[in-house]
């Protein structure tokens, strides 16, 4: 909030030094001299703000902006990029795999809300219950989180071995045929939101527990009072009172699951059959493997709107909280 | 928000320090954006970077690399090589480029000239062609490789492998097969699969390659032994030729040996470590590779190199690459003039054949693997009697390579060839994951693709 009034006070005290001319009214003189003061005073608080502000351009808003202009040339890097208008978006909805991948991430996303929503609020709600052991177990949930991604990424491959792996060998002991986790075509896909899914949990389902803990005893006592059963307190008292939380991590996971890479890129490599192929992988592709940074970029662009708009939403959902 | 640091007095003690960190701060980042150390000298010595310096986790082989830059150092006053490590990367070429970071001379994969000459990525090295001692014995079809549209010549050949199978001989021998006598066609790979992955406890008879390109590479290989291709001209023009008989003949074989014969395991969407440790771990039959996958397996799992042996590949023809030099496009006449000369020095000197033989043998190094026929007529011939004479690796066990390899036609990979790999990765995981792929119409979605990828060669 402090920021805020600094820089509201700015325009107008360098921006209209006429007043203090002129000196035709005391009393705006008076404010604008304690204005003035509050500027000084504050200068060196402005010096480092505008280090941040010279990072952030040179380190998030140049390379937006480069990207987009990328988008709409031919690099090499070698020689001056060449202007190309909206050749490279021309391209991009020529190749027969942009569709595919647009659709896969979809349904990468949908799926993820699937599991990857419901499962950390469920969590979230059962380790609420328990009255031991509670800082263990959010810290055996958080765990996944703390392993570096190739890691859980190589794990996960042993579970999902279709020869020796764990999920086969627990599918023969109760006498189930065994599946093709990542070489099906139908199956590969949530097999690697599964993979997500646990690798990412653990801090969603400790924002819920937060915002579980914040919710006031005395509802739940007045909900028991009136002969509230565990399920009716859930609907009736929980959710109502973490919807604005629940809203948040639904954007900002539908935000993340969009960006998925890592996953298909280290398991499936976008099989099989292009069933995996998600937009950053494509983009990744254009970028490093064909050297086509312009057309990652037309693509990276579309991603962005696309995104921006799921930020908009968030944006808009947090400001009306707030 | 540049209005407040320019406001009027006050405070200015603190002002200044605050604007003395941002200044500090951003010349820091400027900073950052340094080039790399190449160039003339005051005294006339040129400094040139280079990469392909081994890592110091290959201590042998790095140890060999900064005794030659020594020796080169000392034969060249006038040159100093910045060595670097790592070889082409393209996750990080372009970035290096554009910071001013790629080494004056580079290495590359015969994958990548042509593209990197298309986008002018590499300098012209014409005018200084004519001091290199024996180029005129270099094999033309590598050289070709380096050459652009414009007939210019953009850099050097100096590996060369052809694809082959590496074959496990205990596992041969085990099935009643003949390690002496690998398998000259498709049908007998097929069958000595078969009885190889008959020895049960999960043996594999042959595995192959599905995911991020590698896929794509084998069934191009796959193709070109059955007889066909994957590309051909047509006039200035190229176009697709994956719907081919051949390319079902090469589909149908694989799909027979993963569905009705189970020799090809359960696993899929490999790629090379992962069949690379299949055969190291003494599970697997046979796989489809250049006898320079052997250094690797035989290192990176303590294996022997008497348990392997490497096949020509079985039908008509097989796919050959390789690697070389290019130069920056930035470099100078005089870096270029001395980044040719350490490739002289370095690579492609046939004199120091017997030097380098000589040392390396003595600290274990392999020598002695079918590979590097770069030279033509007397010259390969010289350099093969010396390997012959110093070699410390069971020869014989490569003869069937050696022997038949020479009689199959060599051909080099498709024009564009990365991008025509992720779509036959697709046709190769389709056929490998699913009983029930209707290869006709794989091979009809993929010559449309080929051609629309094709269109785009100039």
């Amino acid at each position: 909030m402090k920021v805020d009034s600094l820089t509201d006070a700015l325009p107008t005290d360098t921006a209209d030094p006429v007043p203090a001319l002129v000196g035709a009214d005391p009393r705006p003189v008076a404010a604008r001299s304690r204005r003035t003061r509050l500027v000084r005073e504050n200068l060196v608080a402005y010096a480092f703000l505008a280090a941040g502000i010279i990072v952030f351009a040179l380190f998030s808003w140049y390379p937006i902006v480069r990207g987009w202009l990328l988008g709409f040339q031919q690099v090499t890097f070698a020689q001056p990029a060449e202007w190309v208008g909206l050749d490279n978006f021309r391209r991009l909805f020529d190749d027969p795999l942009f569709v595919t991948a647009w659709q896969n991430t979809a349904w990468f996303t949908l799926l993820a809300l699937v599991f990857g929503f419901a499962a950390p609020f469920a969590t979230a709600v059962v380790l609420n219950e328990f009255r031991h052991g509670r800082g263990y177990l959010r810290m055996t949930v958080y765990l996944p989180v703390m392993l570096p991604p190739i890691v859980t990424m190589l794990l996960w491959r042993w579970f999902y071995d279709p020869g020796p792996g764990l999920f086969n060998n627990a599918l023969e002991m109760v006498h189930l045929p065994a599946q093709q986790w990542l070489e099906s075509e139908n199956l590969a896909m949530v097999s690697l939101v599964l993979v997500s899914t646990w690798a990412n949990m653990g801090t969603t389902t400790l924002i819920y527990l937060a915002a579980l803990g914040g919710i006031p005893g005395q509802l739940y006592e007045a909900a028991e009072l009136d002969g509230a059963s565990v399920r009716q307190r859930l609907w009736h008292v929980t959710i109502p009172q973490m919807r604005f939380i629940l809203m948040i991590t639904l954007l900002l996971q539908v935000l993340g699951t969009m960006q998925v890479f890592i996953e298909p890129y280290i398991l499936t490599g976008g099989g099989p059959n292009d069933a995996t192929v998600t937009v950053l992988l494509l983009l990744f592709r254009y970028a490093f493997v064909y050297s086509d940074f312009g057309l990652a970029s037309a693509m990276s662009m579309l991603l962005f709107v696309v995104l921006g708009l799921f930020s908009l939403a968030y944006l808009r959902l947090t400001r009306s909280k707030g | 928000m540049t209005n407040t640091s320019g406001s009027t007095s006050g405070c200015r003690a603190r002002r200044h320090t605050g604007i003395a960190l941002v200044g500090a701060m951003a010349l820091s980042l400027t900073a950052c954006g340094g080039s790399s150390s190449s160039g003339e000298g005051k005294d006339g010595v040129v400094t040139i970077t280079v990469n392909d310096m081994p890592p110091k986790t290959q201590p042998v082989d790095r140890k060999i690399f900064e005794a030659d830059v020594k020796a080169f150092e000392e034969a060249n006053p006038k040159i100093k090589i910045d060595a670097r490590e790592g070889q082409m990367d393209p996750k990080t070429f372009a970035a290096k480029l554009a910071g001013g970071q790629l080494e004056d001379v580079y290495y590359v994969y015969f994958t990548d000239p042509a593209g990197l000459i298309e986008r002018r990525q590499g300098a012209d090295i014409t005018p200084y062609m004519k001091d290199i001692p024996y180029l005129d014995k270099i094999r033309p079809e590598f050289q070709d490789v380096f050459k652009g549209k414009d007939g210019k010549i953009y850099g050097l050949p100096n590996g060369q492998y052809s694809l082959g199978l590496v074959y496990n001989r205990d596992l041969f021998e085990k099935a009643g097969l003949d390690p002496d006598k690998p398998p000259t066609t498709w049908d007998e790979v097929r069958s000595a699969a078969k009885k190889i992955t008959d020895l049960g406890d999960g043996t594999v008879g042959y595995a192959d390659y599905s995911k991020n390109n590698q896929g794509g590479w084998h069934l191009t290989s796959w193709i070109y032994s059955m007889g066909g291709d994957v590309a051909v001209k047509d006039g200035d023009k190229w176009k697709a030729a994956v719907d081919s008989d051949a390319a079902r003949k090469a589909l149908q074989t694989l799909h027979d040996m993963r569905w009705t014969d189970n020799s090809m395991g359960t696993r899929q969407l490999l790629e090379i470590p992962d069949v690379q440790k299949m055969m190291g771990s003494g599970k697997l039959g046979m796989y489809m590779a250049g006898p320079d996958n052997l250094p690797t397996i035989v290192k990176q799992f303590e294996r022997e190199y008497k348990e392997y042996g490497v096949g020509a590949m079985p039908g008509d023809a097989t796919l050959g690459g390789g690697n070389g030099f290019m130069f920056n496009p930035k470099a100078t006449p005089e870096e270029i003039k001395a980044g040719l000369k350490w490739l002289q020095f370095k690579y492609l000197n046939p004199d120091r054949t017997e030097f380098n033989d000589k040392r390396i043998v003595s600290k274990d190094v392999p020598v002695g693997l079918p590979l590097d026929r770069l030279y033509q007529d007397d010259v390969q011939a010289k350099v093969d009697a010396v390997h012959a004479k110093y070699a410390n690796l069971p020869t014989d066990n490569f003869k069937p390579f050696v022997e038949r390899n020479g009689t199959l036609e060599q051909k080099v990979e498709p024009p564009n060839a990365q991008q025509i790999y992720a779509v036959l990765d697709g046709v190769m995981q389709s056929v490998l994951t699913k009983k029930d792929a209707d290869l006709d119409q794989l091979l009809k979605d993929a010559s449309k693709k080929v051609d629309a990828l094709l269109a785009t060669v100039k």
